[in-house]
């Protein structure tokens, strides 16, 4: 027994001595608590997007697709020249702004009502919903989308009596598939925006006169922007890099379509296209910052 | 904690130096990498290394050939399909793959990036038995040397629903020429790579003799542009362009699609499910007038490979009469092997992958004829040396990537 307390002891001082380090030194503390995922982040992401960016700038062997680490512009000079990588810029934000607006639309009124009207076990029920669609592979439900938008396929069939049809693959299919897949991100941020507001302030507001559309352009709209600011990062970026459904459901060219076909054999020109959406995305977050979309975080 | 979110108080300088210190320790680091031929040839195949990792098309590598391949060698099987060439050659760049299955339009690629080592065909007995015709070709021997093993071949098909298309298109004009694929406008399916870029030029060759094309991998400005403005007149009445196998299936199932280019698996599993589909007759040798763009496959070995005893097992394995014959009826496609195509072989095999016995198989896909593969024309890279008087006037596999973004837009 006292042989064993006798071993462990020095084994105890040397912990103790470790932990004696961080007494009094919280930055210590703090800087080799965060220094494994700090190091992730930069070393794993911000690193590879430094790569990203400096791969833009090389050249590439033709026949082989092997990078050559010499500098030059050509890359960029071939998307500002080529008329075609503007098409395909433009339409992916085109697109990316339709499924945002779109998911805004449906997921408010989803959300208010998980927040604001429905009970404590409905709402868990309405969370679950929600997340359901997460839970299953994007591709069966990209390929389901197939099948529902395909020619006499579902759609077509529900919509025969009213003497229409289904608008078939191409942009619009990419809309509705990717407003239908990314509408879980933008309902549960406005959620847990809608959530903070407190039923007082709409009673207050209610008290003081203002009727329901007043009480959601002054009170609410404003407290909740920020959430659907947020969830809209959340909707937009993920369009702007998905490139799976664009294939599947339209004949057309997308950002990430394009640096896909180029990332074998042309791995500086992909680089140098993958950079557009970083742009943008650092532009709508810098936008959105001035909106506060971040004091709710 | 939100105040110590950088973006509300302006990137912090440290980690702005991090990530630009980051970036030229990797930049550095990456080091100017050469691009040079592997000229490491191995000269006795060894000891099994018990383990094999392969890249390779979708229904080359299965159980019912794989399985007998692991119980004689004791090399454990590890494979991944592969859906396009540039998916192979990405793969393979990984270093973490043994050997791939790799078409024309890989392997020129592969071997001049230094991917791939030469095979010593020594080492593989079976070797001496393939057809003749596709060996020593420009897709698989490159300044003489060997880097592969051919596998098989066939040939990229018209397929029509024959509810939809009457009377059965002879000729690729029912989708390349603008007046006749009008017809069907909507419900053409093409296939969605640059090399696509090819079956135009095939036609051209034929319908465009001014053009002077001899080989739709070797194409000059002018014949190129010929080309792409063909795709581009195309792309309106383009129903879906597919890029895996089973989005065109689907296409066809549903009634979406109804002619284009596919190949033989495709076709051969929308027959088994009863879709009223049909491919060019025997008799026209199950491709159109002006022939077709085609693929001659070949097994190669990394130039990192840690299993080469195991992978040089493989490459004799798959190439001997039983498994070729095998993957052949598996697949559709022609063997490489000679000794596949006799019938006891081909009945065994028929049977051991559980299809019905065909005597003919060799000759519906003329195995053995080279006067019917004179008229397909295997994927190869492009490149900038046309390989004749021409010189360095032709357009690289790049312009052909650059081009096919053009055409899709």
């Amino acid at each position: 027994m006292e042989a064993a307390e006798a071993a462990a002891r020095p084994r105890a001082s040397v912990s103790r001595r470790v932990a004696g380090l961080f007494t009094g030194r919280p930055r210590l503390t703090v800087g080799s608590l965060l220094a494994g995922p700090l190091g992730w982040l930069v070393i794993g992401y911000l690193g590879s997007l430094a790569v990203l960016f400096a791969a833009s700038f090389w050249n590439v062997n033709s026949l082989t697709g092997e990078v050559s680490q010499t500098f030059t512009l050509n890359n960029f000079k071939t998307l500002v020249n080529e008329p075609v990588y503007r098409t395909v810029a433009l339409r992916t934000i085109a697109v990316a702004s339709a499924v945002t607006v779109t998911d805004v639309l449906l997921a408010f009124p989803i959300a208010f009502y998980m927040a604001k009207v429905a009970r404590r076990s409905g709402k868990a029920v309405l969370v679950v919903a929600v997340l359901m669609p997460l839970w299953s592979s994007y591709l069966v439900k990209v390929y389901s989308w197939r099948v529902i938008l395909s020619s006499g396929g579902v759609l077509d069939w529900a919509l025969h009596p009213l003497g229409l049809k289904g608008p078939g693959y191409g942009n619009v299919a990419v809309w509705l598939v990717m407003s239908y897949l990314w509408l879980p991100y933008m309902i549960l941020p406005i959620f847990a925006g809608l959530e903070r507001i407190p039923d007082s302030l709409l009673a207050a507001s209610e008290d003081l006169g203002a009727g329901p559309v007043r009480t959601f352009r002054r009170v609410i709209l404003p407290l909740a922007l920020p959430a659907v600011v947020a969830g809209s990062i959340f909707t937009f970026s993920l369009t702007l890099g998905d490139y799976i459904t664009p294939e599947l459901v339209s004949n057309n060219e997308f950002i990430g379509n394009v640096v896909y076909s180029n990332i074998t054999n042309n791995l500086p020109l992909a680089s140098a296209f993958a950079t557009v959406p970083i742009v943008i995305m650092i532009v709508y977050l810098l936008l959105a910052r001035r909106l506060g979309a971040f004091e709710h975080l | 904690m939100r105040q110590m979110l950088f973006w509300k108080h302006g990137p912090s300088a440290l980690v702005t130096a991090a990530v630009t210190a980051l970036a030229v320790v990797l930049i550095a680091g990456c080091g100017s990498s050469s691009t040079s031929r592997n000229t490491q040839m191995l000269q006795s195949v060894g000891k099994s290394e018990g383990q094999l990792n392969l890249v390779e098309w979708p229904g080359y590598v299965e159980p019912q050939w794989v399985k007998p391949f692991e119980q004689q060698t004791g090399c454990q099987v590890h494979n991944k399909d592969a859906g396009t060439s540039d998916q192979m050659v990405l793969l393979m760049r990984t270093g973490q793959y043994d050997g791939v299955s790799a078409s024309g339009n890989a392997t020129e690629r592969l071997v001049d990036a230094g991917d791939v080592a030469p095979v010593n065909v020594k080492l593989v007995p079976n070797y001496a038995t393939i057809f003749s015709d596709i060996k020593n070709q420009p897709y698989n021997t490159f300044g003489g040397v060997h880097y592969g093993i051919p596998h098989g071949r066939g040939a990229n098909l018209l397929m029509w629903r024959t509810d939809h298309v009457k009377p059965g298109p002879q000729s690729w004009s029912v989708i390349l020429d603008p007046a006749q694929a009008a017809k069907y406008k909507g419900h053409i399916s093409a296939y969605d790579d640059p090399i696509y870029i090819a079956d135009a030029a095939v036609y051209l060759k034929a319908h465009q003799p001014s053009l002077q094309i001899t080989n739709p991998y070797e194409l000059n400005s002018k014949q190129f542009s010929a080309a792409v403005n063909l795709l581009k007149q195309q792309r309106p009445d383009v129903g879906e362009y597919w890029g895996d196998a089973t989005k065109q299936i689907q296409s066809y199932t549903t009634g979406d699609d109804w002619v284009g280019t596919t190949w033989q698996y495709q076709y051969f599993q929308l027959a088994g499910k009863k879709v009223h589909v049909a491919i060019s007759p025997a008799g026209q040798g199950f491709v159109p007038t002006e022939g077709a763009t085609g693929w001659s496959d070949t097994w190669m070995i990394s130039s990192k490979a840690k299993h080469p005893n195991c992978m040089y097992k493989w490459m004799n394995w798959i190439v001997s009469p039983m498994a070729n014959a095998e993957v052949a009826q598996f697949f559709g496609e022609a063997p490489a092997q000679s000794l596949a195509c006799q019938p006891a072989t081909l009945e065994a095999a028929a049977k051991a992958i559980g299809y019905a016995p065909d005597p003919h198989f060799c000759d519906e896909y003329h195995a053995g004829l080279p006067s019917f593969w004179s008229r397909v024309y295997y994927w190869r890279t492009p490149v900038a040396n046309c390989g004749d008087s021409r010189g360095n006037s032709c357009m690289n596999y790049n312009d052909w990537v650059s081009a096919w973004t053009q055409i899709k837009g």
